[in-house]
């Protein structure tokens, strides 16, 4: 049963801008009691145009009314692929806010903020025990953030070996974000195609005294586990090289495997995807970084320590790559990342990426005869389908439009680029077999569509507030600020 | 979809027109409709040295930013300096007005690792 009979009071806003009444205002202030003083002519603008004039009831409306245009994994189901859209529990929140977190100051001085330093010490401890590397960062602001602090790390240590490595190695299913944090650290990026799963032997064909790290996800992009990883990481290190993990699909392995085992070198962390932290709409996220014994002294700093009963900041890293971000990171995702990881345990851990491999494992079955699927391999966490079985000229783009129709936030489109047409639906732990059942069903009926009344999908969507946009002027030739008529 | 006969192709999807040793370079028929409508194209300088198989440029779709990779080595001659204002041009005429950029040919004899027009039909085929 999809949500398609109702259609609710939808309203539509205008801009401040135009809701504006020269004269009318917000506040009236009592009269100044205090000799006046004018502020400095410099700082001073003669003229504020078009500038809206407003109540505060006026005001408050506007984006109370805006935010009922929102969706989120709050209102309904986000299967964003590649983003782990999981439901982010209230507990967390209550964490987040409690008054010592929320009103200590950033500079407060170590003897006065124990329990925030605390947490994260014990944090950092939690992350070393999922994930199997000793030691860990927890500044990065998210995960490209991540990525690129990883690899100034495997940078500076081949810089402090002698090592004159120019070139990073990244499969064509690693994340979009690998070849830009490679780059951005200066290295060349030598792209190696895979079969789905990378080889062995694709590897050892660039793999030379030239290559400074190969940078894989895992479980890959197409959601497929990199079976041959422990292979190719004894290879790159036997020539040299330092493996690099994106570790932003980590939700399908928490207790099952840790890639500080499997052999790789450095990871980051989404913590606002795997330990459900609110995330999407522009964050704020964290992205931890992991690394094993070696790598340690390359950590930015400051770290958390424990010397004794005391917890202190750390700057003593001799070769540390320095900071990377303003005090201590986003210390409040970091205690929403906490809070989950208790409230979970090991067990639930473990139980979550078990759950989420079955629900990405039970959409897969029950739409694999109506989407093509390009790679047969067992899929863990997601599933990604291409745009082949489609008919009558309907691409994926006409299915993600439809799905609205239906109720729901499309999947991730057109990544990876390995697949054609790619629809890669991540569905996590957190959906009730209810749930995906009534989004299978949309899609099972959307295929339908496509062989039957394509126009249904080359319309779409029909029911949202606004009807299909034209993203391509809309990226030729953006309009990115209001003009008075 | 059309694959002009007087064209080199490659397993990337970028055609060549030789004459006097100068190469025009962009991208197929097949490539524009598999990206989709272009809305940012970015290109090389006049003066840059390309090399064979690294990219020379950026295209980007309303799907996906893809790299072009020179087909052949050589120098920046020319540029279609009207295509970043007008990148719609390589979707409606990505052997003409879509032209991207002209190079001098480092080594002639890397034509001969280029696909002719029935060849490259075969490449899309069996891909």
């Amino acid at each position: 049963m999809n949500r398609t009979d109702s259609r609710g009071l939808v309203l539509d806003e205008k801009l401040l801008f135009e809701l504006t009444d020269p004269g009318r205002i917000g506040y009236s202030l009592p009269p100044c009691d205090v000799p006046e003083a004018q502020p400095a002519s410099k700082l001073t603008r003669v003229e504020i145009t078009d500038f809206p004039e407003l109540s505060e009831v006026d005001v408050v409306r506007h984006y109370t009314r805006l935010s009922t245009w929102n969706y989120g994994v709050d209102s309904g189901f986000y299967p964003l692929g590649s983003c782990t859209m999981k439901y982010n529990p209230k507990v967390n929140e209550q964490a987040a806010r409690l008054p010592g977190f929320v009103e200590l100051h950033p500079q407060a001085p170590d003897h006065l903020a124990q329990g925030a330093l605390a947490l994260m010490y014990a944090l950092q401890q939690e992350l070393a025990e999922i994930s199997g590397f000793p030691a860990i960062t927890l500044q990065p602001a998210a995960g490209a953030h991540g990525e690129f602090t990883g690899m100034m790390m495997i940078r500076a240590w081949h810089e402090a070996q002698g090592n004159q490595r120019r070139k990073v190695i990244i499969p064509d299913t690693a994340h979009g974000t690998n070849p830009a944090s490679a780059a951005l650290c200066g290295f060349e990026v030598v792209p190696v195609k895979s079969d789905g799963v990378l080889s062995k032997e694709a590897v050892a064909e660039v793999m030379d005294d030239s290559v400074a790290a190969l940078m894989v996800t895992n479980p890959n992009t197409l959601g497929l586990f990199e079976a041959d990883i422990r292979a190719i990481c004894d290879l790159v290190h036997e020539r040299g090289g330092l493996v690099y993990c994106d570790g932003a699909n980590l939700n399908a392995q928490m207790g099952i495997s840790r890639p500080g085992d499997i052999g790789l070198d450095v990871m980051h962390f989404n913590l606002h995807k795997t330990f459900a932290t609110p995330h999407g709409g522009g964050g704020p996220g964290a992205g931890p970084v992991g690394v094993v014994e070696k790598l340690r002294p390359f950590l930015p700093v400051p770290i958390v320590i424990k010397e004794g009963e005391q917890f202190r900041l750390d700057y003593d890293l001799k070769q540390s790559i320095g900071r990377v971000k303003g005090f201590t990171g986003h210390f409040g995702i970091l205690v929403r990342a906490y809070s989950y990881i208790l409230s979970m345990g090991g067990e639930g851990l473990k139980r979550a990426t078990e759950m989420a491999v079955l629900n990405a494992n039970y959409i897969r079955a029950r739409l694999e005869g109506s989407y093509d699927l390009p790679y047969k391999q067992r899929s863990l966490h997601e599933v990604v389908f291409s745009e082949a079985a489609l008919e009558n000229g309907c691409h994926t783009l006409d299915v993600a439009k439809r799905l609205i129709d239906y109720g729901y936030h499309p999947p991730t489109i057109y990544f990876p680029l390995v697949v054609h047409g790619a629809l890669m639906i991540e569905p996590t732990e957190t959906e009730s077999k209810q749930v995906l059942d009534e989004f299978c069903d949309a899609l099972l009926q959307i295929a339908q569509e496509s062989k039957q009344t394509p126009e249904l999908l080359k319309q779409a969507p029909v029911r949202a507030r606004v009807r299909r946009m034209d993203e391509t002027s809309a990226a030729r030739k953006p309009k990115l600020r209001w003009l008075k008529d | 979809m059309e694959f002009p006969d007087e064209l080199k192709y490659t397993e990337d999807h970028e055609w060549v027109l030789v004459a006097d040793e100068i190469a025009t370079i962009g991208i197929t028929d097949f490539a524009q409709d598999q990206l989709g409508d272009v809305v940012f194209v970015e290109l090389p300088e006049v003066g840059d040295q390309l090399e064979t198989g690294k990219p020379l440029g950026v295209v980007e779709s309303v799907k996906a930013v893809s790299d072009v990779y020179a087909p052949l080595s050589g120098e920046v001659v020319e540029i279609n300096s009207a295509l970043p204002d007008e990148p719609e041009m390589l979707n409606t005429s990505p052997y003409e007005d879509g032209w991207m950029i002209k190079i001098k040919l480092a080594d002639p004899a890397e034509l001969d690792g280029l696909m002719d027009a029935a060849g490259y039909q075969d490449f899309l085929e069996q891909d």
